[in-house]
């Protein structure tokens, strides 16, 4: 087992750079999920530590040792793809072994391995079948177990859920969560759902623009977003941003009213980020708004509430509390935690509103 | 299919018939014919089936060349010449579909333009080329330049863009080689084209006849079995023994017929296979 270091790693296709200066320490053991929207430069970094991708700058270090110019073989690595990429020629069998046979391992410890592997995966019965035999949560699994068969120091996912259906998605994650578990072998994972990365990792790594935006366990993410980037990425539905304007202890937060803040955080136009979790109707003192879309989810609401003369927002409530397209409403912040972000878009603070 | 008239569907079975027979008929005349005594073959109105079926003329044609020894050259030269094409195109193929580099793009532009050139028109640089090396009447000399063709990379390149990347990589994390990726992992995913490549490139080779007359010029015991049919006809001082010729043309054209039929249901095979992948 090894933990991955990036130092100052940076890619750059012709003239474009993709990614830049990406400085990250994944331990021994941890399972680290790479989020972020797409085109972020998530896969390619992926790829840069797998072998498949040249590094264009900075040090990529598997176990201590550094692997720049080692080829995907002698990094020990497996890697499971979004489009499962198994051989099609070959039984699952076959492309469980290709690998190691390919590493000239003697028959009896390949026999050995399959075996335990597909019992691990429940995939015993299909190992003489081929991949056009195979369901898409078959073929997943057994792009799995090819992983698994070559007890790699690092496991890579790039994207392996994105082509399962909604629920063998969710069955499918549990089976990544497990399989970790059993193994504590360090996996890097790459994904654009936030409810992956908040389920499976042990820490986040939020990509945009080709730069990390921010590092941390999901929680932390949640709770203490560093920039409005990841405040609108980490959560679903997404929190909502409210341009605010700030002098002294003062908070003018337009149609939702004015709020005195804590401390003195400086002055001018600044960004409010509010949960959708964390809004209340019919509060006394709430500002009027019309809804004008529910949702309903069963256990719960989402509602979108246009202010009046203000901006849209998104709630979500429990099922018991029930509204209906066009009412008049009145809405507040909740008693949880609220951030205000700086004209850059940094965190300055978060604290329960207070109305003032 | 859209459901047809009845009429409609019978007129074209049996235009469909005619042209299978229209193409079937020089063939069957030819296998009939070499049965013939030489007599019967040249008796008007023709004969169809032969009175007595005769195997004197396949004795002959042994008498007159070495059949033996012509095929096993034809042989020869098929296959050593198919199977560098096999190797060279599937390689080139590879590096003009998945790999980027300086010059890519012209490089294969160049190699169409190749496509274009008539053999002919390379008939004598070739030759000349094959003299300074050395090669002139030996089957090297008929085998070396063939065994590069830019069809065959064209065909490859084209089938090869359709692998997926992922599965390329899948084989580079599973510690394959670039070779091995190309023979384990991208030659099984293109198999008909490659059958297809092989058939046309088998059949070329073995019925080839201008270059290695060239090269060979009267090394008869290097003949491919092509070249010594010519020998067949002009044996007997230009009096055409026709069952001789058409022993000898049969014999010729039963290891091709082995190789197609023997391809053809494999294409059938793949091509099932991959229409049932989904």
């Amino acid at each position: 087992m090894a933990g991955v270091t990036l130092t100052n790693l940076s890619k750059a296709f012709g003239a474009t750079e993709v990614l830049r200066d990406i400085n990250l320490v994944i331990e021994d053991g941890e399972f680290c999920v790479f989020v972020g929207p797409s085109g972020c430069g998530k896969s390619t970094l992926l790829r840069m530590i797998a072998g498949l991708e040249e590094i264009s700058g900075g040090d990529l270090s598997i176990g201590g040792v550094r692997v720049n110019d080692a080829s995907p073989r002698e990094r020990g690595i497996a890697m499971v793809f979004q489009s499962y990429a198994l051989y099609p020629h070959r039984t699952v069998r076959g492309n469980m072994e290709f690998g190691l046979r390919l590493s000239r391992m003697a028959r009896d410890e390949i026999d050995q391995r399959i075996t335990r592997a597909a019992r691990m995966l429940q995939i015993e019965g299909l190992l003489d079948r081929r991949p056009s035999q195979l369901s898409g949560g078959q073929r997943q699994r057994v792009a799995i177990g090819r992983a698994i068969v070559r007890e790699p120091e690092v496991f890579l996912f790039d994207e392996p859920l994105s082509n399962l259906d909604a629920a063998l998605r969710v069955d499918t994650r549990r089976e990544i969560a497990d399989l970790h578990r059993q193994l504590g072998t360090t996996m890097i994972y790459v994904t654009h759902d936030q409810v992956e990365a908040m389920t499976l990792a042990d820490k986040i790594v939020v990509l945009n623009g080709g730069g990390v935006q921010q590092t941390g366990r999901p929680l932390d993410l949640y709770n203490s977003p560093a920039n409005v980037f990841v405040a609108g990425f980490i959560g679903s539905p997404r929190m909502n941003l409210i341009p605010v304007t700030v002098s002294g202890r003062t908070l003018d937060a337009g149609a939702l009213g004015r709020f005195g803040l804590p401390a003195d955080l400086g002055s001018g136009a600044m960004t409010l980020g509010l949960r959708p979790e964390n809004l209340v109707l019919h509060a006394p003192g709430g500002a009027p708004a019309t809804v004008t879309l529910v949702e309903h989810l069963g256990n719960e609401v989402l509602a979108e509430l246009r202010l009046t003369n203000g901006p849209n927002l998104v709630m979500k409530q429990t099922a018991a509390l029930a509204v209906t397209t066009g009412e008049a409403v009145t809405v507040a912040p909740g008693p949880d935690l609220v951030h205000l972000f700086d004209a850059a878009g940094a965190r300055v603070h978060s604290w329960p509103l207070a109305r003032g | 299919m859209t459901r047809q008239p009845r009429i409609v569907r019978a007129l074209l079975v049996s235009l469909i018939v005619a042209l299978a027979v229209m193409s079937a008929f020089p063939f069957l005349w030819m296998v009939l014919s070499s049965f013939k005594t030489a007599e019967e073959s040249m008796r008007t109105p023709p004969v169809w089936i032969p009175a007595a079926a005769s195997l004197e003329s396949y004795g002959a044609v042994s008498d007159v060349i070495q059949a033996g020894r012509s095929l096993l050259n034809s042989a020869i030269i098929a296959t050593l010449t198919t199977a560098g094409i096999l190797v060279t195109s599937i390689m080139a193929g590879f590096a003009f579909a998945k790999y980027r580099f300086r010059g890519r793009d012209t490089l294969f532009g160049l190699m169409i333009a190749a496509m274009f050139l008539p053999p002919i028109v390379t008939l004598i640089p070739l030759f000349r080329m094959v003299s300074e090396m050395g090669l002139n009447g030996s089957l090297a000399g008929v085998i070396l330049p063939n065994l590069a063709n830019a069809f065959g990379i064209f065909l490859m390149r084209q089938f090869i863009a359709g692998v997926p990347d992922d599965l390329i990589d899948a084989a580079r994390v599973d510690g394959a080689s670039e070779l091995r990726v190309v023979f384990s992992v991208v030659a099984p995913a293109v198999l008909p084209a490659i059958a297809a490549l092989a058939l046309f490139a088998f059949v070329y080779h073995w019925n080839t006849y201008l270059w290695p007359l060239t090269v060979l010029q009267g090394a008869s015991e290097d003949y491919p079995i092509v070249l010594s049919l010519g020998r067949l006809l002009s044996y007997n001082r230009g009096a055409m023994n026709t069952p001789l010729v058409m022993a000898g043309a049969t014999l010729a054209v039963l290891p091709p017929l082995v190789m197609f039929v023997f391809l053809q249901r494999f294409f059938v095979d793949s091509m099932v296979s991959a229409a049932v992948k989904g």
